[in-house]
């Protein structure tokens, strides 16, 4: 269905999907905001979902593509949940980081 | 060629925005970066025939998902540049980076060890070419996945409601450290955006 040549093969896809992947994950490390190490997950997310796309063109197979839709709701029901904790928090403490949850008490 | 063109133009921008994320120091920049990566990745969906995840990504991601993003930081009021000099656990960043080494790594010699994508090719799911990717998909998520596209529903409606539980405003008798009544109006804009 493609009107392009194929000269990018799907490995290229991968590769980059990875990269991408390795950005997100060292910013979730890296990162104190909670704000932020949300978005690194984002970024973490959308590697795989570009994974799942290109297998799909490259075994033909819509199969994967209905799986990168159902994670974009898993997402977006993480960001509601996770924004929400981070309110419930930071109006406690302005200014708290990740390091700052471990004070939380029952 | 034009999907080489393609391919490279918009790795760039998903690459230098991503990077963007992890480096800018003000939340706010951060998000912004993370429209500019989430914007390529579309781009890349379009360049392999995904166009109604192509359609759902902008609209989701970069409508929905960085606004609540950005909504979260007024709200707050954390829009404050990060002091990234400050490193509280002993040797974090070069422990994170031999993590993010050793991740890259293993995903890059698993994928050319196995040569790429393998696998047999699809008989079930293949992509009919007389069909645009919008209908066939739809039909695919109304018939063969019907009961997880209900159950995202269910998923929904209970991430809404538990973000409301969470992001209500503390009840008139939660002790001493209650907030000042004047965050009243936040508070209650708040539930709104979250729901």
């Amino acid at each position: 269905m493609s009107l392009l040549a194929s000269i990018v093969t799907p490995n290229w896809y991968l590769v980059l999907a990875a990269v991408l992947f390795t950005i997100g994950a060292v910013g979730l490390l890296v990162r104190r905001n909670p704000l932020v190490m949300f978005m690194c997950v984002e970024l973490m997310l959308n590697a795989v979902n570009l994974t799942f796309v290109s297998f799909s063109r490259a075994l033909n197979d819509l199969g994967g593509q209905a799986v990168v839709f159902f994670v974009m709701v898993v997402a977006a029901a993480e960001v509601v949940v996770g924004l929400a904790i981070v309110v419930a928090v930071l109006r406690r403490r302005p200014l708290a980081t990740a390091d700052d949850v471990a004070t939380l008490k029952g | 060629m034009p999907e080489l063109v393609t391919f490279i133009l918009a790795g760039a921008i998903v690459l230098i925005g991503a990077v963007g994320v992890v480096l800018l120091r003000h939340p706010v920049h951060a998000a912004l970066s993370l429209v500019a990566t989430l914007f390529g990745v579309a781009v890349l969906f379009v360049a392999q025939d995904a166009q109604l995840l192509a359609a759902v990504q902008v609209i989701v991601y970069a409508g929905a998902i960085v606004v609540l993003f950005l909504f979260v930081i007024m709200l707050l009021g954390v829009d404050e540049a990060d002091d990234l000099r400050v490193e509280p656990l002993v040797a974090q960043r070069p422990l994170a980076v031999a993590a993010g080494v050793g991740i890259l790594g293993l995903s890059l010699v698993s994928l050319f060890v196995a040569g790429g994508a393998t696998g047999a090719s699809s008989t079930l799911m293949a992509p009919d070419e007389a069909e645009t990717n919008v209908a066939q998909l739809g039909r695919l998520l109304f018939t063969e996945y019907a009961f997880a596209f209900e159950a995202t529903a269910i998923l929904l409606t209970i991430a809404v409601v538990g973000a409301v539980m969470l992001a209500r405003r503390p009840p008139a008798d939660a002790g001493p450290d209650e907030l000042p009544p004047t965050s009243d109006a936040d508070v209650n804009d708040e539930s709104e955006v979250l729901s």
